[in-house]
């Protein structure tokens, strides 16, 4: 095709065009939010900003996985809730009984997550399907474990983790070890990179002998732990947990969100993580730009659905030159 | 390369015995035999159908088979996935590709088993080979980290085939692996092949292209109706006698009597004129009269497909001129086709996503294309639309409950659905692409009868089928598709198997230009 090969830089610059232009957003959005700030920028202003940008971030993390093999998690706000209402009930005591307790919340994430993979890999269901009907079964599960609103954190803990650490947002650090931790390692192991085969053609990884069952169980017992992840922070932050399907449902809305905005392809294949923490950042900057511009918070749907639809626009404009009218439809 | 694979011996190194494939009542393969040895390149040539796809998928450990001895090395074995059968040194580069499109070159290429450090993929390493594959092809310019969506069809198939010579092979099979390639990546892949048979590689080369089975084959099988007609060395039989072979069956009493030709030419009832499109239609001109039969021949994918498309406005940019009762039209969508002056109808190839909604019912599916018809005021007028489905059925002899769904019928029922939608229109012109493909021998007679039928009442046919039979039985005229062009048009006692098959095939220096004018 190309006698002369781009550099490699521009070829990586063409490849991740849309996560790039999704961080460029977030920038020019979080720069006019800190230029618009009354007091100036100030520690706990990055604090927060980070901590409720983090937990979106992992959902939105969390779901980029199973969209990425060409499904989709309806779960992962169940999960969240799940997690969030266990770790209200465990996350408590001394040190090493703290120690448990998080390892049984990531536990249960890993193990929600095993139970789409059955699902999906072992059951061959749909995944909207199959993960629609788990996410109900966690959130009857959250209701047993918290019937009502309330619970106990460690306060040191949740502080810890909420905080700062020289003026970085301890939740930025966090997030930014699972995707050099978690995600970068994963992303360079055989079966990561089944899981974007399985997203691109299926016939043609199973016919090039990649695992493909392992590579789709992967994605969703990775979305169970980053959504677990998430549940945990979201206790930290609010010190307490309530079972609440609508809780559930915005969260699983706003990860799909995220991931289109940040660049990843419904149809599976292309895009990844990073993407998707930009797509969750800007989603939360809206927000907390129309409060800083003193506007109605009743304008942020409105625009968060026009960013959307702007976004997926943006991903739509191949099919204008779509040459054969049949092809519009598969 | 070690010692092992330069060391070129007799012994057979894949040998298939009576190996029988079969999907429900359907048999896909009767007869598989064949025998590969190291250090030469095996060719296998059959017609369409004549089960060389699924021989090469239950070598590749795509399929496994019902019955039959398949040896490696003499020994007995049965692969379980296409995986078991890579391990095993039996590498495929398959006809639609097993390319990743998202996925750059060097990822695709070391799919699965790709250089590492720590348990990761070291990409630098990977690249590195990556590059040293496609050098081995002869692509330099192919680069490595270019995503594989990005690159044009041949460049594609060049990549496959280095994905496969990574993996080491023993046995490489190509099936038609250069029916995409420009003439120059041809020649690079035939001095490769040479090159590989020489360091002792095992060849299996499928391919419908004569003059590369011409320099590259040292051997031959040749397939038909599912079954292993005979092996021999290549240039023991000329190129007539493994024609002959490819044919291989009688032609049966299947189909109605043609009429007799008309003294002068009956004037085009559809007619399109240059038509063009993409790089797939180029300067197409072809008529079909109302009463006459007119197949589109030639191999799979030359460019019929894309001609009846053109003709129902399925395509935009389409270049050329299409003309309807000597005025030229503009069909700009199924829409318009179907709708008067044209009253087009074409029938598609893929009834299961093209030609029925499964779900929906027999009686539904049948009005679908005309419903606007049983309308009164804004309503559907029941009573009148069940009047007329009624009278398909009994038409067509769709044996099925109809208010049933679709999906439970049989594949030759449901192809009767999926005409009779259509006749329901009472067309003009009647397209269909390959009506009778899956179907049984009964309901394809039915189908004849019928096609046949319709043009004696004024209809004008255009079939396009990669059944060789049915041009010769059923067709007027003959329109021979090759790469976007008609290079031939047979008529009458013209339409014969090898005049359609040296067409196709472009054998006996056929292939020279001088007929596309024609």
């Amino acid at each position: 095709m190309s006698a002369h090969p781009a550099s490699g830089i521009g070829l990586a610059v063409r490849h991740k065009l849309l996560p790039i232009l999704a961080f460029v957003i977030f920038a020019l959005m979080f720069g006019l939010y800190l230029l618009l700030q009354p007091h100036g920028i100030q520690t706990s202003v990055l604090v927060t900003a980070s901590n409720k940008g983090a937990l979106l971030a992992l959902v939105a993390m969390a779901q980029t996985l199973p969209v990425l093999t060409g499904g989709i998690d309806l779960s992962v706000g169940a999960i969240v809730v799940l997690a969030n209402c266990l770790a209200s009930n465990l996350v408590n005591g001394t040190p090493a009984q703290i120690g448990l307790g998080v390892l049984a919340v990531l536990g249960t994430g890993v193990l929600a997550g095993a139970v789409n993979a059955m699902a999906v890999v072992v059951g061959r269901l749909q995944p909207i399907v199959a993960t629609l009907a788990t996410s109900t079964m966690f959130y009857g599960v959250s209701l047993l474990l918290r019937p009502s609103p309330g619970g106990e954190v460690d306060d040191d803990f949740a502080s810890a983790l909420t905080g700062d650490v020289w003026g970085v947002p301890v939740s930025l650090l966090l997030l930014i070890a699972v995707l050099g931790l978690l995600w970068w390692p994963f992303s360079r192991s055989v079966t990561g990179r089944g899981l974007f085969a399985v997203g691109s053609s299926d016939a043609s990884a199973f016919m090039s002998g990649v695992p493909v069952g392992r590579a789709r169980a992967s994605a969703y017992l990775g979305a169970g732990l980053l959504a677990g992840m998430a549940g945990l922070l979201l206790t930290l932050i609010a010190e307490s947990a309530q079972a609440s399907a609508v809780q559930a449902g915005d969260f699983t809305l706003n990860s799909i969100a995220a991931v289109v905005i940040g660049g990843t392809s419904l149809f599976g294949g292309s895009g990844g993580l990073v993407g998707s923490v930009f797509g969750a950042f800007i989603l939360r900057t809206i927000g907390d730009l129309l409060f800083v511009s003193a506007a109605s918070p009743l304008w942020q749907p409105l625009f968060q659905g026009l960013i959307l639809l702007g976004a997926v626009s943006l991903g739509a404009l191949p099919l204008l030159r779509v040459r054969n009218r049949l092809e519009l439809f598969r | 390369m070690s010692d092992a694979t330069t060391a070129v011996d007799a012994r057979p190194l894949l040998e298939l015995q009576g190996v029988v494939k079969r999907f429900g009542p359907v048999t896909a393969l009767a007869d598989g035999t064949l025998c590969c040895r190291p250090g030469s390149i095996h060719a296998v040539m059959g017609e369409n159908g004549a089960g060389k796809s699924t021989l090469i998928k239950i070598m590749a450990g795509v399929l496994s088979p019902t019955e039959g001895i398949m040896r490696l090395d003499g020994r007995e074995i049965a692969f379980s996935s296409p995986a078991e059968a890579q391990r095993h040194g039996v590498v495929c580069v398959f006809q639609e590709l097993s390319l990743m499109p998202d996925l750059s070159v060097a990822d695709n290429i070391g799919i699965t088993a790709p250089p590492r450090r720590w348990g990761l993929i070291d990409r630098g390493a990977q690249l590195a080979e990556a590059r040293r594959l496609l050098r081995l092809v002869g692509c330099d310019d192919i680069d490595g980290r270019e995503r594989v969506r990005d690159l044009p069809l041949s460049r594609r198939q060049m990549v496959e085939i280095a994905k496969a010579l990574g993996r080491k092979p023993r046995l490489l099979i190509l099936d038609e692996a250069t029916s995409a390639l420009t003439a120059d990546d041809v020649g690079r892949v035939v001095a490769l092949l040479k090159r590989l048979r020489a360091e002792g590689m095992c060849i299996l080369y499928i391919s419908h292209r004569m003059h590369e089975i011409r320099e590259l084959a040292d051997e031959c099988s040749v397939f038909a109706n599912g079954r292993h007609v005979a092996s021999f060395p290549f240039g023991s039989r000329t190129e007539d006698e493994i024609v002959r072979m490819m044919i291989g069956r009688p032609l049966s009493q299947m189909y109605p009597p043609k009429p007799p030709a008309p003294r002068v030419a009956p004037a085009p009832l559809l007619e399109a004129r240059r038509l063009g499109w993409e790089n797939r239609l180029r300067d197409v001109s072809l008529g079909v009269a109302a009463g006459e039969i007119v197949g589109l021949g030639g191999l799979d994918g030359q460019g019929q497909r894309e001609f009846l498309l053109a003709l129902f406005g399925c395509l935009s940019g389409v270049t050329g001129e299409i003309v309807m009762d000597g005025s030229p039209v503009s069909p700009r969508g199924p829409r318009t086709a179907k709708a008067d002056p044209m009253r087009l109808a074409l029938v598609p190839e893929d009834r299961k996503t093209e030609g029925l909604m499964l779900p929906m019912t027999v009686a539904e599916n049948l009005s679908a294309a005309t419903l606007s018809r049983w309308r009164r005021g804004p309503l559907i007028d029941n009573r009148r639309e069940r009047q007329a489905i009624e009278e398909m059925q009994r038409r067509m002899q769709i044996k099925a409950v109809l208010d049933l769904p679709v999906a439970t019928l049989s594949g030759g029922n449901q192809q009767k659905v999926a005409i009779g939608k259509w006749l329901m229109l009472g067309p003009r012109v009647l397209l269909l692409c390959d009506p009778t493909r899956g179907i049984d021998v009964g309901t394809k007679q039915e189908i004849y009868r019928l096609l046949r039928e319709l043009a004696d009442a004024g209809t004008a046919v255009l079939l396009y089928t990669t059944d060789y039979d049915e041009l010769i039985g059923l067709c007027d005229r003959v329109a021979i598709f090759r790469d976007g062009h008609v290079v031939r048009t047979l008529e009458g006692d013209g339409i014969t198997e090898e005049a359609i098959l040296s067409g196709a095939l472009a054998m006996g220096g056929a292939d020279h230009g001088t007929e596309r004018a024609a």
